[in-house]
């Protein structure tokens, strides 16, 4: 069961590493891929400075090119794909049909993984997709622990799950809240609740937060603020207020790690490729640690306390859930 | 130009489903898409209902796709998927890649819904290639960016093999989980949501706390807080687009399709109230209006 971490920059690329992850997953410096945030991911040169780093430890690298490509600049979306060739990734990532029959066709020998934003969340959606020679399906974090099961047991890709990070609740690549409230596409542009549209203002002692002025939550003074992606605000139905999507909590899958690794799941991933290179450190060591314990004995695997508590310190609002794995939170 | 309406995005009851579809039945449009989308445990109407109803609107004249389900996720929703496909009489529209390949296997032609990732020529080119007669665009996508994928030679040489479609009137789809929000609201857990959402016929609002209206709540979906309305937009959808969707509304669709097709010249515009919008086809945030 590989371990695969986030990295926005070579120091957390080399974090990543350090401490004992199996692969690396980073974007391009653009729109091509989904976590397009202002100094943030890597060019061209950087990309093979990864590459070359990552093969001389024996790792893997894997290029995220996951977002839609435009009509009007569809060869940029090529011209990643070829970039990330070029610079040695072992592994494209990627979400739009025609980016992946283009990786298909012009690199069969380069393995290609189909993104959690081409939203695959049922066996014959799999299956669609293996005619463009996927190797591995990355599992929207909508499905249920159950789901994952069956999904395991019928399908012959591998499968991807996210253990720990942020927690989109909406399947991904099908969510257009952002862009409704925005403008900017997290499916063509690559981010959501862009820091550009964010704005923060004092009333009557009240923190408010907005997203291109709707205003996404209040906070008293004793609360603490977070940042105002939109499903994680505090609305109102029927004059009761409160997160009508979801609270700010992280997905930590520690308590689920034997039946992950009993059902064969061939990968971990860990979200936050923004994340500081710090943050990559602490959670890549605990992960480790985790996985060498389930896959050396699954049957007697117990989630340390240290884990969970370095996991809950670099969580959301310090909360986790198990998310839709759950059957209760759903 | 023609009109469809959509498939019905809420939760009716079954004799309401089968009144709002006779009104359908004697109305002018010309496309009508039946099926459950949203979520698999709504069954007031099952396959065979929605076939009757097929039937008595094929009747009528009119043409009748059948709509598949979004967020596929058990296998139980998989072998509903496949009885739809192999109805045998009607057209499908695939709102999963999961229905594509069923379709694909068989030798089907298909409509694309809205919630299939096409955003460019050389995608929307690979599922022209597949069998896909019929495009939905995705809501987000404007005007502008249309007639950029439209123009592009790939398709222009094969813009005669499939129609252009544009969600153009109702509370946009905007996002599905799996999560049922409409239970959510009512603290129900989704295994005991007792189908809670048969009480809100145009789903539950959403406002900010400050009363800016930002969603709607339709059971695993959200939608728009805004009612999209293109009715002023039709003269700009001539020569692009070539059937505009009408989602189904509890009240006044029937009335709604008057109005737009006494405007498709543009000669009787409407002024949008402050609960719609137009953004998206202006190439603006969706809950704009311009």
């Amino acid at each position: 069961m590989e371990l695969l971490c986030p990295a926005g920059s070579i120091p957390a690329l080399k974090a990543a590493i350090e401490n004992g992850a199996d692969a690396v997953y980073v974007g391009l410096k653009d729109e091509t891929n989904a976590r397009h945030f202002a100094g943030l991911n890597l060019n061209q040169m950087k990309l093979s400075e990864a590459a070359d780093y990552v093969h001389k430890h024996g790792r893997k690298l894997h290029v995220a090119i996951n977002t839609f490509a435009h009509a009007n600049s569809w060869e940029k979306w090529r011209q990643a794909v070829d970039d990330a060739v070029l610079a040695g990734a072992d592994v494209l990532i990627i979400a739009d049909l025609a980016v992946l029959a283009y990786a298909a066709e012009r690199y069969p020998r380069v393995e290609r993984h189909l993104s959690v934003q081409a939203s695959a969340t049922n066996a014959g959606a799999i299956r669609f997709y293996q005619q463009f020679g996927v190797s591995r399906v990355v599992l929207p974090r909508v499905l249920s622990m159950q789901q994952v099961r069956a999904l395991a047991r019928t399908t012959d890709v591998e499968l991807e799950v996210f253990a720990f990070g942020s927690l989109c609740i909406m399947a991904e690549g099908r969510c257009y809240l952002s862009s409704y409230l925005t403008g900017e596409s997290p499916n063509t542009a690559g981010a959501c609740s862009p820091a550009a549209f964010v704005e923060w203002d004092e009333q009557d002692n009240k923190l408010e937060s907005r997203l291109n002025g709707v205003l996404i939550d209040r906070f008293d003074e004793n609360e603490k603020a977070g940042y105002p992606t939109l499903c994680k605000g505090r609305f109102s139905v029927d004059d009761e207020i409160y997160n009508v999507l979801e609270e700010p909590t992280s997905l930590n899958t520690l308590s689920l790690l034997p039946q992950l690794y009993k059902e064969g799941i061939a990968s971990l991933k860990i979200e936050g490729r923004q994340r500081s290179p710090a943050y990559v450190s602490q959670i890549t060591r605990v992960w480790r640690q985790a996985i060498d314990t389930v896959m050396a004995d699954p049957d007697n695997f117990e989630v340390a306390d240290n884990w969970n508590s370095v996991l809950s310190s670099l969580s959301e609002g310090s909360q986790t859930t198990l998310g839709a794995y759950h059957r209760k939170w759903k | 130009m023609k009109f469809s309406l959509g498939p019905n995005l809420y939760f009716w009851p079954k004799q309401q489903v089968f009144d709002f579809y006779q009104q359908a039945a004697e109305s002018d449009v010309e496309h009508v898409y039946l099926g459950e989308t949203v979520c698999s445990k709504r069954r007031e109407l099952k396959l065979d209902d929605y076939l009757t109803i097929a039937h008595m609107l094929r009747e009528a004249g009119k043409k009748v796709t059948l709509s598949t389900m979004t967020l596929l996720e058990a296998p139980a929703e998989l072998r509903e998927l496949g009885k739809y496909c192999d109805n045998g009489e009607f057209d499908v529209e695939a709102n999963d890649v999961s229905a594509i390949g069923i379709l694909q296997e068989q030798g089907l032609n298909f409509t694309a819904g809205p919630a299939i990732n096409i955003y460019n020529h050389q995608s929307l080119r690979r599922l022209i290639d597949m069998g896909m007669t019929r495009w939905v665009a995705p809501f987000e996508l404007s005007r502008d960016w249309l007639q950029d994928i439209l123009q592009q030679n790939l398709i222009n040489t094969v813009r005669d093999c499939f129609e252009v479609e544009v969600f153009s009137f109702g509370h946009m789809p905007l996002a599905w989980s799996g999560r049922c929000f409409t239970a959510r609201s009512e603290n129900r857990p989704k295994d005991q949501c007792e189908l809670c959402c048969i009480k809100y016929p145009e789903g539950r609002e959403v406002k900010s706390q400050e009363g800016q209206q930002v969603f709607v709540l339709n059971g695993i979906q959200t939608q728009s807080g805004t009612r999209y309305n293109l009715i002023n937009q039709l003269p700009s959808m001539k020569d692009l687009v070539d059937i505009v969707r009408i989602s189904p509304q509890p009240e006044g669709t029937f009335d709604w399709l008057g109005r737009f097709r006494n405007n498709v010249d543009g000669e009787q515009p409407v002024k949008l109230n402050s609960k719609e919008s137009n953004g998206y086809w202006l190439q603006l945030a969706g809950l704009a209006t311009a």
